[in-house]
């Protein structure tokens, strides 16, 4: 008997808990990635707004955090409304951001002296409420910095997008850390696409979602955003085993 | 009348006549101020003679303080009939220092056409000295050495009655350095007090306070305590009181507020400032009270505040508009009051925006952040890296001239192997701005490594002819 209720019970369960977390604040729509294979690995179909979302780079990534910057502009950039782009080490070209389809009059940016500085910033950004999307680029994140940001974001609705870079590629094991973002991401770069002739194609990313409330993990081989923001997933992708072949005998 | 023309301008004092000041044409045909005019007029043939008018000197100077007042700091004013005084204390970092600062303001005089002389010191006197008596056009004495920097000054840098000057010549004491070892009692008994309060201001032994100029359009609340406060609520609550008086004032003038003053008095006669300025011109209340209220930190309330005055020193004409109705247009959002809260917290808030040139590290331009919104992007298809180092990074590569990518290449100490290249892309140098680089010429390479990695790398020269370049290479960006 108690087998048959046990669904039901967990639904209404699942909906109390859903709506002591929403609490007064609107209810937050998620932003899709468009590739159904991500999203329906994240709960509510897509990433949610006003929540906390970290990305950080992988192997050189990083140190750069080139791959990882893209990644998230062509979040912020399918978004809609002004972002906050808060850093402390100005050494994005905007041209790339650009190609993957923000437009330069969309980003306000905020150059900090300190990592502090670029918290408190981009708190005011996200209690703000007026922004599709507040970029920070962070070293470090500790737990209660992370919790200050994401219940900012819960309160506006927008969203939080960190990409974490680092001073040295050994640090990056920080990464591992507890923090209370909602999901994280880490972008790895590929070898670029095949191209008939010679010459470098579409850049690939290994894309592995890390940590989803309420979700599993997972990786996906996805492209490098196109000029849209969108990334789209590998043909590729459901060979694993050809795949691993494949990198296999290129790297020897 | 032409620059090169001597001219003087004449002060009278009953029927003598005398120059109170010439310009660099007179005073190289050898006049000096304080000379009799029918002196210079046998001197220099058509001397061109203008008669000083005091009043209008110190209307245009308590103007230029006006606009000093808007410009750099909080508290200027007047100082004697030839300067401007102003604490730039708690202001200078927004101009970037007070290097900067004073720099920028001389040039800034420069620009309309006055000749100007600035010093930054401890105190007012030794400001007020150093700026008549040093030829620098800038100087900032660091804090702390007030004492070194104005022992060597000439007596007649200290404010004091030409008399007094004169009779302290007399005694055969010529510099500042020299007065102050003297015994101050028979100093006082022969001059009066004020030889020797002028040498504790000058050293900063005695508080000298600057009451800011003020003029009737300046709008300003005012609040004074009977028992002085300290507790940053308290501040708080009464900033918020002022900050509403304030508004309702400048509501019946049809202002709205663009950089507005914190003066608080302490009760030992010193002052502090909080500025805070704004993109656009605001009346809100909980907006201007908010950018306020972050700040009540930064006040250090010592034995209490005495005395609070808020005022509006720039304010500009507030039109009322109409909210876009949200059933038939999306509403636009307006950031600027996030702008101004990051702002006036120090941090450097800018958009950017393409400028039309093909040199990557040029084709960049910071713009304010709440600038007009042109539209433009970079209008280029070539893939750009996503991240642009300050400075391209010299890397060894193994490449085939004139138009082969690297094969090979070691960048920080790595050698990487390249897969996959892509290039070149060949961006000439700006002759028609930079004469010097009519042949220099950048070939770009994307290259991919056997991880994946993409790198933009160039190489200095065509590879042919040795005036395009060193062909040496070079690292410029790291894609994502």
């Amino acid at each position: 008997m108690s087998r048959v209720q046990n669904p039901r019970i967990i639904e209404e369960l699942r909906d109390r808990i859903a709506h002591l977390e929403a609490g007064a604040a609107k209810r937050s729509a998620v932003l899709p990635f468009g590739v159904r294979d991500i999203d329906e690995r994240l709960p509510g179909g897509g990433l949610s707004h006003g929540a906390l979302h970290e990305v950080a780079g992988g192997g050189s990534g990083t140190v750069d955090g080139a791959a990882a910057a893209l990644f998230a502009a062509g979040i912020a950039a399918r978004s809609k409304g002004k972002v906050l782009w808060c850093l402390t080490r100005p050494d994005l070209f905007f041209p790339a951001i650009a190609q993957a389809g923000l437009h330069p009059d969309r980003v306000i940016f905020c150059e900090g002296d300190k990592e502090e500085d670029v918290l408190a910033s981009m708190e005011e950004g996200l209690s703000f409420g007026g922004l599709a999307a507040v970029v920070g680029e962070l070293v470090r994140l500790p737990m209660v910095a992370s919790r200050r940001l994401q219940l900012a974001a819960e309160k506006t609705g927008t969203m939080g997008l960190v990409v974490r870079r680092w001073r040295r590629q050994t640090e990056a094991s920080d990464f591992g850390n507890p923090t209370a973002s909602t999901t994280r991401w880490r972008v790895s770069v590929l070898p670029s696409e095949e191209l008939p002739v010679a010459g470098v194609g579409r850049a690939r990313w290994l894309l592995e979602l890390m940590r989803v409330k309420a979700g599993e993990c997972a990786e996906f081989e996805i492209g490098a955003c196109d000029a849209k923001g969108r990334v789209c997933l590998l043909p590729s992708s459901s060979h694993r085993q050809d795949q691993a072949a494949w990198r296999g005998s290129r790297a020897s | 009348m032409p620059a090169d023309q001597p001219l003087v301008v004449i002060s009278k004092s009953g029927s003598k006549r005398w120059i109170s000041a010439a310009d660099t044409a007179a005073r190289a045909l050898g006049l000096k101020v304080g000379m009799p005019a029918s002196k210079a007029q046998t001197v220099v043939a058509n001397l061109t003679m203008i008669d000083a008018d005091p009043g209008a000197d110190a209307a245009a100077l308590e103007r230029l303080a006006l606009w000093a007042l808007r410009q750099y700091s909080p508290v200027v004013a007047v100082d004697g009939v030839d300067g401007i005084v102003m604490d730039t204390e708690g202001a200078d970092h927004l101009q970037g220092g007070e290097d900067l600062l004073i720099t920028g303001l001389v040039n800034g005089l420069r620009g309309r056409g006055l000749i100007a002389r600035a010093a930054v010191a401890d105190t007012w006197g030794a400001a007020h000295a150093i700026t008549r008596v040093t030829s620098a056009e800038t100087t900032v004495v660091p804090v702390g050495a007030v004492a070194k920097a104005v022992t060597g000054l000439p007596i007649h840098c200290l404010r004091l009655p030409a008399d007094t000057i004169h009779g302290l010549r007399v005694m055969g004491v010529e510099t500042v350095g020299e007065l102050s070892a003297m015994p101050r009692a028979p100093v006082t008994l022969r001059y009066g007090p004020e030889v020797g309060r002028r040498l504790d201001q000058l050293f900063g032994r005695m508080a000298e306070p600057i009451e800011p100029l003020r003029t009737p359009e300046l709008v300003e609340a005012a609040k004074n305590f009977q028992e002085p406060i300290g507790a940053a609520e308290t501040i708080a609550k009464y900033v918020r009181r002022l900050v509403g008086e304030l508004t309702s004032k400048l509501e019946t003038r049809g202002l709205g507020v663009r950089r507005s003053d914190l003066v608080i008095h302490r009760v030992d006669n010193t002052r502090q400032c909080i500025r805070a300025g704004l993109a656009k011109p605001v009346r809100d209340p909980a907006r201007l009270s908010k950018l306020l209220c972050d700040r009540i930190e930064k006040i250090d309330p010592g034995f209490g505040i005495e005395r609070l005055v808020l005022v509006a020193i720039m304010a500009e004409p507030l039109e009322e508009r109409q909210a876009a109705s949200s059933l038939i247009e999306e509403p636009v959002v307006d950031v600027t009051p996030l702008v101004d809260i990051l702002g006036n917290r120090g941090q450097r808030l800018y958009r950017l925006t393409p400028v039309a040139s093909d040199v990557p590290e040029r084709s960049v331009m910071r713009v304010g952040p709440t600038a007009d919104e042109t539209g433009a992007t970079w209008a280029a298809k070539w893939p750009r890296p996503s991240r642009l180092l300050a400075n391209p990074e010299r890397i060894d590569v193994t490449a085939l001239l004139p138009d082969q990518p690297p094969a090979v290449f070691t960048w920080r100490g790595k050698r990487r192997r390249v897969k996959r290249a892509d290039g070149p892309e060949r961006i000439f140098g700006e002759w028609w701005l930079r004469p010097r680089e009519h042949a220099a010429v950048r070939d770009y390479f994307v290259v991919e490594d056997e991880a994946g990695e993409r790198y933009w790398v160039y190489r200095a020269g065509d590879g042919v002819d040795a005036d395009t370049g060193s062909h040496l290479w070079f690292l410029h960006g790291v894609f994502g």
